[in-house]
């Protein structure tokens, strides 16, 4: 049983990653299900997937507290959906920013210290500078495959079954630099876990 | 900038995945598990009016082969077209969301007393959380008033299943019948099992019942007493409906409940008792009071409201619901534990304060240049349902009502007629494209008629923005992206007697400033209607020749006058008195405003804004 909260922007292919990490859960033989919201929210709103995996999933809903990984595509979205998570969570966080309207008219400030304040948690924090990998990797577009390359470090599913999922999922032209971008994403989580020992 | 051509729309149809011949289990999200249902269901005729969490059902559906879908003008319509193409003998679907249902509730009753021949499936898609609609009504209550039955499934696998039970039941009760999704079983993904293909019992044609399709009142009376017979027939139907099905465990809890509901209740109290509505009307009040019976305590779990729950109680059966399950809102597994234990789970991390991301128009919406125009009006702004709704937000704050579709121009006239000659240039009504051909034109007859002077803002976008993208009439193509005729929407205007209409470019804000002054101040009916297309349409996305923006930094005066359209892409960059100086700017100068080239669409609606002339083209800065 596992519970995996995806956010972000609207637009940054968050319901793409939760769909290709929901395929490869299901290749590896579990049940999953997956909540997402459309329309009005996506304008440029937050946006947040919810991913349950397990032998047999109930309630589509991750609970308050219950996200055992996060995977923040935007830096300040990791600190708005804290109350998901607990002190065991992992959370990986994409250190672009996007920035909310209240900033960019000059309203507040964005927070400077969001690493900070999630490890003044206690959580076990992975910063990524996905935009810059995705970019190394040959395709800006690709920062969602980043990420759930992050993540497939923590999912009890190997390597493999992601790539197969690539590509099947992913069209033709874009297939080489996502999987570059998933193989980018599992070395940099590797050598981020490294670093932590 | 400069003129925007008109751009004809063509929408590229994207085959869907779902592949009707494999029997592997596919990853589906219940509105396209309730496609691949109708499918299999054999359903040949399918409408709608798109509506989140609704909109999907159809989108995947006219992807597969040998079916008939379409948007319809408006739900009401969705409904008589199905109807018509059950009255000739095949299975039909409308789909709507839950306030949709409201626009189709006129023939839905009477429906109730036609029948159907081919069978005739309704879906409602509720949005509990109000995640995308301007209420959160429970639309279970239909069901009861209109005597039609109604399944309600949990996830998407139950969602295809009980389209093909729903076909069943519709053709041997001869009624429509009700599917109820809410945005949880609509947009969650499950995994859900392709099957059999099936066919109606009916043979297409013509047939002509006037007894039974003719509602002259002799008839209907007839038929109101068939009716009744019918519910009864359900009623007892129900009793053995497998979908409606006991869970044994622990007795000392006993659950009632139905929908996404079951779900979270399994979570929360995986070893309780629970009966399991699979059909939310009517009711099989034996089964439910021998449960009752069974077990130390009843606890009847629903999202919105009470509807299960009056239901028991009438029927004598004592429970507990609404005095511990909230009446508003969506529910979780937490919520739900929490009510019934009294045990509030501890939330480890309590939320932060962080700037808050409310949708927003696009950077280079054309909505964005109207709303600061109207805003310089010191006008009432009677709004409407789209995405231009977000104009009602800050900066541009300019929408003063907004209430159902089509609404904006019967409570603009309304206002007027309250408030007679002095709420001259005082009202505008604005509403989008395909929110004036769901239900904005009888409103607009209904000025013309009445002697009015309304002032109606048509905004003409070219598409259907807030669900997704998709062409109306207007837009003169089809669901499936084939050219049709365009429904011309000037023409109608016209042709209803508006004898003032303008149609304007509203990312030129200064002419459009005129022209709405002009128009507000006409003792007459007039209508602008602002012409350039939405940003996210294909033609938009893929156009290359665009020509960013940009602030040239010596010349900002921090005046912060553009931060005013609230584009996403005009960012203010703070300074300290100590930075101005070496900037270059007059010490008091707080900042300087800068646009981001990544999210700059080139509309061109910031640059005459900026008194300085700081803002120019990306081109002309020679960048
Ligand atoms: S760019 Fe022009 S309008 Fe915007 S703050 Fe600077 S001077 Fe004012
Ligand atoms: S920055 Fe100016 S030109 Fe660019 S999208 Fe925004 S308003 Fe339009």
């Amino acid at each position: 049983m596992g519970n995996i909260l995806f956010c972000g922007v609207g637009g940054q292919g968050i319901l793409l990653a939760s769909e290709i990490t929901s395929f490869a859960l299901i290749k590896a033989g579990l049940d999953i299900k997956k909540s997402e919201v459309h329309g009005m929210a996506q304008r440029g709103g937050s946006v947040v997937a919810h991913l349950k995996y397990g032998d047999k999933v109930y309630s589509p809903l991750i609970e308050p507290g219950a996200a055992d990984i996060e995977v923040a595509f935007e830096m300040l979205e990791s600190l708005r959906y804290l109350p998901y998570l607990n002190r065991e969570s992992r959370v990986i966080v994409n250190t672009q920013k996007i920035l909310p309207p209240s900033v960019t008219t000059g309203v507040e400030p964005y927070p400077d210290d969001v690493l900070a304040q999630l490890r003044g948690k206690g959580l076990a924090v992975f910063p990524v500078n996905a935009f810059e990998a995705a970019r190394l990797a040959g395709e800006t577009k690709a920062v969602n495959m980043i990420l759930v390359g992050c993540l497939s470090a923590f999912l009890p599913v190997e390597a493999e079954v992601f790539r197969a999922v690539i590509k099947e999922r992913v069209p033709e032209r874009f297939m080489k630099a996502n999987i570059e971008a998933f193989k980018q994403g599992r070395e940099i989580i590797g050598n981020l876990l490294r670093a932590a020992g | 900038m400069g003129v925007i051509t008109y751009i004809s729309r063509f929408l590229v149809m994207k085959k869907r995945e779902t592949s009707t011949k494999t029997t592997e289990k596919q990853l589906l999200s219940g509105n396209e598990a309730i496609a691949l249902g109708a499918f299999e269901s054999g359903v040949k005729v399918a409408s709608a009016y798109p509506g989140t969490p609704s909109t999907e059902i159809l989108e995947n559906f006219c992807a597969y082969e040998g079916v008939y879908a379409e948007w319809a003008p408006n739900e009401k319509v969705a409904l008589e077209v199905a109807l018509g193409a059950s009255f000739a003998g095949v299975r039909a679907l409308a789909t709507m969301k839950h306030v949709g249902l409201n626009v189709a509730a006129d023939p839905l009753f009477t429906a109730a007393y036609t029948g159907v021949r081919g069978g005739l499936v309704i879906i409602t898609a509720d949005d509990p959380e109000m995640h995308s609609s301007q209420n959160e009504q429970d639309n279970r209550n239909y069901a009861f008033a209109a005597k039609v039955p109604m399944l309600e499934p949990s996830d998407p696998s139950e969602a295809k299943e009980f389209m093909k039970i729903a076909y069943r039941m519709s053709e041997e009760f001869d009624t429509p019948v009700l599917v109820r999704t809410t945005t949880r079983v609509a947009h969650v993904k499950g995994l859900v099992s392709p099957g059999k293909h099936e066919d109606s019992s009916v043979k297409a044609g013509i047939e002509k019942i006037p007894e039974k399709l003719v509602m002259l009142p002799s008839n209907a009376r007839k038929r109101r007493v068939e009716l009744e017979k019918r519910m009864a027939r359900l009623r007892e139907f129900a009793e053995t409906f497998p979908e409606n099905r006991i869970e044994w465990g622990d007795r000392k809890r006993g659950f009632i409940t139905s929908g996404v509901s079951y779900l979270y209740v399994k979570e929360a109290f995986p070893d309780a008792s629970v009966l399991k509505l699979g059909m939310a009307y009517p009711f099989p009040s034996g089964m439910i009071k021998d449960f009752a019976s069974k077990v130390d305590e009843v606890f009847v779990v629903e999202e919105l409201d009470p509807f299960i729950e009056t239901h028991v109680k009438a029927m004598g059966v004592s429970c507990k619901g609404k005095e511990l399950i909230p009446s508003y809102g969506e529910l979780n597994a937490g919520i739900v534990r929490r009510a019934i234990t009294g045990k509030a789970v501890e939330t480890v991390f309590e939320p932060v304060p962080i700037p808050f991301r409310p949708p927003n128009l696009c950077p280079g919406c054309p909505h964005r240049g109207i709303f600061y125009a109207i805003s310089k009006l010191n006008v009432f702004v009677a709004g409407d349902i789209g995405c231009y709704t977000l104009a009602a937000l800050k900066p541009l704050s300019s929408m003063d009502s907004c209430v159902c579709m089509g609404a904006s121009i019967g409570t603009a006239f309304g206002m007027e007629k309250a408030l007679g000659k002095d709420a001259l240039g005082k009202i505008v009504a604005v509403i989008g494209d395909s929110t004036f051909i769901h239900s904005g034109i009888t409103g607009l007859i209904d000025i013309v008629y009445n002697r009015g002077f309304t002032t109606v803002i048509i905004l003409d976008n070219r598409t259907t923005g807030m669900t997704g993208h998709q062409p109306n009439p207007s837009t003169g193509v089809t669901i499936t992206g084939d050219i049709s005729t365009l429904v011309d929407i000037e023409a109608i205007c016209r042709a209803i007697g508006v004898k003032h209409v303008r149609t304007i470019n509203p990312h030129e804000i200064e002419a459009a400033i005129k022209v709405l002054r002009e128009e507000v101040e006409r003792p007459e009916p007039s209508v602008i209607i602002t012409k350039a297309p939405c940003v996210l349409v294909p033609e938009m996305k893929k156009r290359k020749d665009k020509t960013l923006f940009l602030v040239m930094p010596e010349k900002c005066a921090g005046c912060r006058t553009c931060l005013k359209l609230g584009c996403p892409a005009i960012e203010w960059v703070a300074v300290t008195p100590e930075e101005a100086k070496r900037l270059g700017y007059k010490e008091k100068q707080k900042g300087y405003s800068r646009i981001n080239a990544v999210l700059c669409d080139g509309c061109g609606q910031c640059a005459p804004l900026c008194k300085f002339k700081a803002i120019v083209t990306a081109k002309k800065e020679g960048k």
